[in-house]
């Protein structure tokens, strides 16, 4: 994946020659894409501690302004970019699916931090989604925890090669009966209904975490709680002390 | 599913329900608040929480007590460092472990520092509400990522510390570090004096803050509210000053408070605890000695979690975090995980009042008073 090339097919002293004329030579797919790539608007959309780092960026010290993409929007109408920064619950995936469904082609979605990639530091959690892939395409994934806001712009241009490599003949949203309307989980009483769409993730075989740790940690059911009165009661003198 | 919400005068034709959130670029995250209108006054608000629930409690009872403490900086992810903190007491009285002298102030220095960052986000997210959109951001966030320099510098993360330790710090501050601190308490005032002359006596803001959300004594105590919140009423209650944990009794610094309660008092009572800590600040750095940084009976605790146990018992330490008392409560079965962990968090508990706050107020008000109160959303879902 690199940045679309001027391939116009006019050699380059004439190019300049023409430049220097005021006649511009290029490609509707060069233009098209420097012109989305340059200017991407995000959604203003915090969703745990990634936010953070995701305003950090935002301003003055690494000002994402440099990137075309300091326009944070906060209706996701006006958007082509969804920055998922912290935790997805279970309780919040149906509002982030409905919120891209909402954003009008052509749209991305970047995953910051390891909580919306795979649940993070929470996956062992009963409420949080282990990876906000299981319903919408992701683009771009930026691991961290919380990634800094370098790793955000890195992320960034990542997504602003992607979309210099796209073609705007076969691009999708061009085609004909376009529908990329992702199903809205619905959050039931045991999770999320369906668990995942079929259609963009589909369950690994293997069990990545045991392989990576080498056992999955089981951790015994406590059924007694303790008894604190007897712990703070006075202890009884030994016996033999007394005497 | 279908969602209820029982306002008080529900079907009368003259309301209006509005939903805020959780999606809203003022709820601080993403809280939800469902707002009954008439006209513009607001006549009923409902907080929907839940929406950032990541299992904390439940994820400590399968825990080692030590593993436990990064999960605390994600609370509060604006001052991490005062959630160790309070964690940190826990263990420790749990356990009874003592505290290097050196430690201690290595500790308030860091907390006192985490406040700072807080108060200038605070402040900074509070005008983002009002409208000023972005400006006063970006000033406040100019400083604080001088501190947040500096936090990497020593603890090795930006946001997320994880520098405490029960028994102590993770690692010792050297002299540059403690020149670096310096530095910042020498220029801070120079940077508060340039945003007050901003804000402080700025028109738009005080019409806009002046007299909006008070919060009367008797409600503020009677709904357990803590913090600058419960300062701005014009209660003078600090655990640094009550409880004097940690080392606090011995720096000499006030307790600001305000007169009326509105949220322009909760924007001034914040912008005065940054001086009082910056005075903290100067003593600690003044007068921190030379010694050990983790007490030697908490090695076992931390060189070999899974095998610490903690004798049967119970524990909860208290701390004024930024936003309030931050409590941790810890129940000891002895096995190696905890039965019990409960954080009281203080953002929660001073959202409580919020409807009470609100009635009366027009709709733009709301947005103020959810500001002023300064709410992290993973401290109040957990
Ligand atoms: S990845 Fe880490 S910093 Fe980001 S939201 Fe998750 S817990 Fe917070």
């Amino acid at each position: 994946m690199g940045f679309t090339k001027n391939k116009a097919g006019v050699d380059t002293p004439l190019r300049t020659e023409l430049a220097k004329k005021g006649v511009v030579w290029t490609t509707l797919d060069f233009l098209y894409n420097w012109g989305r790539r340059s200017s991407i608007w995000p959604m203003q959309f915090g969703l745990a501690c990634c936010a953070f780092e995701m305003i950090a960026a935002a301003c003055a010290r690494y000002d994402i302004a440099r990137f075309g993409a300091e326009l944070f929007r906060a209706s996701p109408r006006q958007a082509d970019l969804m920055i998922i920064s912290g935790t997805v619950t279970k309780k919040m995936a149906p509002q982030v699916v409905r919120l891209y469904n909402q954003m009008p082609e052509p749209k991305y979605a970047l995953t910051m931090g390891a909580c919306a990639i795979s649940g993070g530091p929470f996956i062992d959690g009963y409420n949080v989604l282990r990876g906000i892939d299981r319903y919408i395409p992701v683009d771009v994934h930026l691991p961290g925890c919380p990634p800094r806001p370098e790793a955000l712009l890195h992320g960034l241009m990542e997504l602003q090669k992607k979309i210099a490599s796209q073609e705007i003949q076969k691009t999708a949203w061009y085609q004909k009966g376009l529908k990329r309307e992702f199903p809205i989980p619905e959050f039931g009483p045991n999770g999320l209904i369906p668990k995942f769409n079929p259609e963009v993730w589909q369950p690994s075989k293997e069990n990545p975490r045991r392989e990576h740790y080498g056992q999955t940690i089981l951790v015994g059911k406590k059924l007694k709680a303790p008894d604190l009165e007897l712990a703070a009661a006075p202890q009884p003198a030994a016996p033999g002390a007394a005497a | 599913m279908k969602e209820t919400f029982n306002f008080k005068n529900a079907g009368n034709a003259e309301t209006l329900e509005i939903n805020f959130g959780p999606q809203h670029p003022s709820t601080h995250g993403v809280f939800r608040m469902v707002v009954q209108l008439n006209g513009e006054k607001i006549c009923g608000l409902k907080p929907v929480f839940g929406y950032l629930h990541r299992n904390h409690e439940q994820i400590a009872e399968n825990l080692p007590y030590a593993a436990m403490m990064p999960y605390t900086d994600r609370l509060d992810y604006v001052n991490a460092l005062a959630n160790n903190f309070g964690y940190a007491l826990a263990i420790e009285k749990l356990a009874g472990l003592e505290v290097p002298e050196r430690a201690e102030y290595i500790r308030v220095m860091m907390a006192e520092l985490a406040r700072v960052v807080n108060h200038i986000t605070v402040i900074g997210f509070m005008l983002n509400d009002l409208g000023a959109f972005f400006t006063p951001l970006l000033y406040a966030f100019r400083e604080r990522e001088r501190i947040l320099d500096l936090f990497e510098e020593i603890t090795g993360s930006r946001l997320m510390c994880n520098y405490l330790r029960p028994g102590g710090v993770k690692r010792d501050l050297t002299d540059a570090h403690l020149a670096a601190i310096r530095a910042i308490v020498t220029k801070f005032p120079a940077f508060l004096k340039e945003f007050e002359a901003l804000l402080t006596k700025n028109e738009i803001l005080c019409m806009r803050c002046q007299n909006i959300g008070i919060l009367p004594v008797d409600a503020a105590t009677n709904a357990g509210i803590t913090g600058p919140v419960l300062r701005a009423s014009g209660v003078n209650y600090d655990i640094r000053k009550v409880d004097a944990y940690s080392i606090y009794n011995r720096f000499d610094f006030k307790i600001p408070l305000g007169q009326k309660g509105d949220a322009y008092d909760r924007y001034y009572v914040r912008v005065l605890e940054i001086r009082e800590s910056l005075k903290i600040l100067e003593q600690a750095l003044a007068k921190i000695p030379q010694g050990d940084i983790v007490n030697k009976k908490a090695f076992p605790l931390l060189k070999m979690p899974r095998n610490f146990k903690p004798p049967v018992g119970e524990a909860y330490a208290r701390i004024e975090s930024p936003k309030g008392e931050l409590g941790y409560y810890l129940v000891s079965d002895g096995t190696p995980q905890p039965w019990r962990y409960h954080v009281r968090a203080p953002s929660l508990i001073n959202l409580t009042l919020l409807e009470e706050m609100c009635l009366g107020q027009k709709i733009a008000d709301a947005i103020i008073i959810l500001g002023s109160i300064d709410i992290v959303l993973g401290e109040t879902d957990r």
